[in-house]
């Protein structure tokens, strides 16, 4: 960080700078430190004692994380492929056509992440209702991949955009079909963004809860649980245990699809 | 003997606008052909039109006497070398001269050595495991040739092949592309605006012009009897002179192309043969261009060109005699 002390910037924003990460990060650590903590009721600071033994606790005598978790993993799953397909079909339809209102149909695609997790939630809930779907796992992937969509959307419409057009007819030319350029051509080369892609809308999913609470019968997913363990003080810091396992589950494949979409930019650019 | 290429009446329009416009073409197996013409004259649409890019709205289409309308590009036993040679990053050099191999099912051992023979040929033997993106401009546009060479086309499509080259590497491509055209017999089409080229390597021209074909020949029936003052002009530079001036001066009462290099200057009052024309006048301008020198003279009726060659010690406002044989007053037929 601080190389050869060339440039020091001035001691008020290094301050103001430190101030913001404490802010952001401290009650991150807080969530941490409280899976140690030997106190079981309420949080108490400083903690009593610290041990490790709720990862234990966690792993062999509570089944009820197990069911949320399965359906968490199984929902992000299923909406993640859902989002790659409608994803990578969209993306490819709207960057190899020019059409009026095609700016238009970008921006209803990218929209419903903007969008209030409430009024998507709301919105899909009386719209299951209508066609009156009962609520399931299936309205909650259907729920998830909306914005999901988006993502794998966002990152394939970049990559499409650098991909010369002459590459598809170059391919064509030389006896490939339509599947068969997909395969060979244009599958290798956005890959990476539909991996990166793939893996926020993963994360994205794994850990959402307003959607969830709205399109949801009887289903609990992981932060749904989490939700409810919060209010019952029973062996509390097994919720800071799954948190962590949360956490970690949803930033491995954020700081994976950062790297590969960086790399993304050397070897993609490549072609002219 | 079918046929190359046949094109009756196509025509293919963009909007309201017609690319290709009712264009008829006949090319021979074998021949080095060239679609000569200005920016957006139709020649690259003929050319896509041949590779099954773009499809006709009217007319039709044959290649090696099959109908060529409605075939899809990867359908077609013709191989395109893209102007942006559209090599394909993520693969090395072989793997990019294989693909079509590959895309055919032939094994990988066979379609390697094929690779391997086809980079040999364009002269990039050892070449199979770099990058494209490693490569030089030149070098490239080899890589796209032997990536098309190596499915054994029929008919080989070359769109702009030597425009994103330097003039000496271009001189050099120009050399080798006739002469593997020569060695391989097959049939080269290839596009391009500069006449040079076209004149210097193809059999056959064909001139485009508004979507239209407005003559084809061979280089020098399109060069030395230019039907239009659109090839006149476009072919080289050319003295355009009107119906009464050239009937003026021993030739017919029609629009007549009269090429620069065919007129020489001489000192006024000269003695002129029986079979020459000639005209007094002032010179306006003279450029040095090297191995010519490019000389206008004003005569009373139109500024004329002429090129001689360099050394000769000529200025500005000198009164001079140009001089040309009446057969090299071309007719041409049509107004425009």
């Amino acid at each position: 960080m601080s190389s050869d002390g060339k440039t020091k910037s001035p001691v008020g924003l290094r301050i103001s700078a430190t101030a913001g990460l404490l802010f952001l990060h401290l009650p991150l650590f807080f969530i941490f430190l409280y899976a140690f903590t030997t106190e079981e009721k309420s949080f108490a600071f400083p903690p009593p004692g610290l041990t490790t033994k709720w990862f234990g606790v966690a792993w062999n005598s509570r089944p009820d994380i197990w069911p949320p978790l399965y359906l968490s993993l199984q929902v992000a799953a299923i909406a993640t492929i859902l989002a790659l397909i409608f994803g990578t079909l969209a993306a490819a339809a709207l960057s190899r056509s020019k059409f009026f209102g095609r700016e238009t149909i970008s921006l209803l695609f990218v929209l419903p992440i903007a969008l209030p997790g409430i009024i998507t939630g709301i919105a899909l809930r009386s719209a299951f209702d209508i066609m009156s779907i009962p609520f399931s796992v299936w309205t909650i992937m259907l729920g998830h991949a909306t914005f999901c969509i988006v993502v794998v959307y966002n990152n394939a419409v970049a990559r499409f955009r650098r991909l010369s057009g002459n590459l598809v007819e170059a391919s064509m030319d030389l006896g490939a079909d339509g599947f068969q350029t997909f395969r060979y051509v244009i599958l290798p080369q956005i890959g990476t963004a539909l991996l990166a892609g793939g893996m926020l809308a993963f994360a994205l999913s794994f850990d959402e809860v307003i959607v969830t609470t709205f399109t949801a019968g009887q289903q609990t997913t992981l932060p749904i649980w989490m939700l409810s363990e919060l209010i019952r003080p029973r062996q509390r810091p097994v919720t800071n245990v799954v948190a962590v396992f949360v956490f970690l589950v949803t930033l491995l494949p954020i700081l994976a699809a950062y790297y590969l979409t960086r790399e993304g930019e050397h070897t993609g650019g490549s072609s002219k | 003997m079918s046929r190359a290429v046949r094109f009756q009446n196509v025509s293919r329009r963009f909007g309201s606008v017609r690319a290709v416009d009712g264009v008829s073409l006949d090319i021979e197996p074998g021949e080095f052909f060239a679609l000569l013409g200005p920016s957006g004259s139709g020649k690259t649409t003929c050319l896509r039109l041949i590779a099954g890019f773009e499809q006709p709205d009217e007319g039709h289409i044959e290649i090696f006497g099959e109908t060529a309308e409605g075939v899809p590009p990867y359908r077609r036993n013709v191989n395109t070398v893209f102007q942006d040679y559209a090599l394909f990053p993520h693969l090395t050099v072989g793997e990019n001269v294989a693909y079509g191999l590959m895309i055919k099912g032939v094994a990988k051992a066979e379609r390697e050595a094929k690779a391997k023979d086809a980079l040999a040929l364009v002269k990039l033997a050892g070449y199979e495991t770099r990058r494209t993106a490693q490569l030089s401009g030149g070098q490239r546009q080899r890589v796209a040739l032997a990536r098309a060479l190596v499915n054994g086309p029929k008919v080989l499509l070359l769109d702009e092949p030597l425009g994103a080259l330097d003039l000496k590497l271009r001189e050099q491509m120009q050399e080798e592309l006739k002469s593997l055209q020569t060695s391989l017999g097959i049939t080269f089409v290839f596009v391009t605006h500069d006449q040079g080229e076209a004149l210097s390597m193809a059999n056959r021209v064909a001139i485009f012009n508004d979507g239209k074909i407005v003559q084809v020949g061979t280089p020098s029936d399109v060069y030395e009897r230019p039907t239009t003052r659109f090839v006149a002009d476009f072919v080289g530079s050319s003295n355009v002179l009107s119906p009464e001036f050239a009937a003026a001066h021993g030739g017919t009462s029609s629009w007549t192309s009269l090429r620069p290099e065919r007129i020489d200057v001489v000192p006024e009052g000269a003695t002129v043969a029986a079979d020459c024309a000639s005209a007094k006048g002032t010179v306006s301008v003279v450029s040095y261009q090297g191995a010519v020198t490019r000389v206008t003279v004003v005569t009373d009726k139109l500024p004329l060109i002429a090129t001689i060659p360099a050394g000769a010690s000529l200025h500005r406002g000198e009164r001079v005699t140009l001089v040309w044989p009446k057969s090299a007053m071309v007719a041409m037929g049509g107004g425009a």
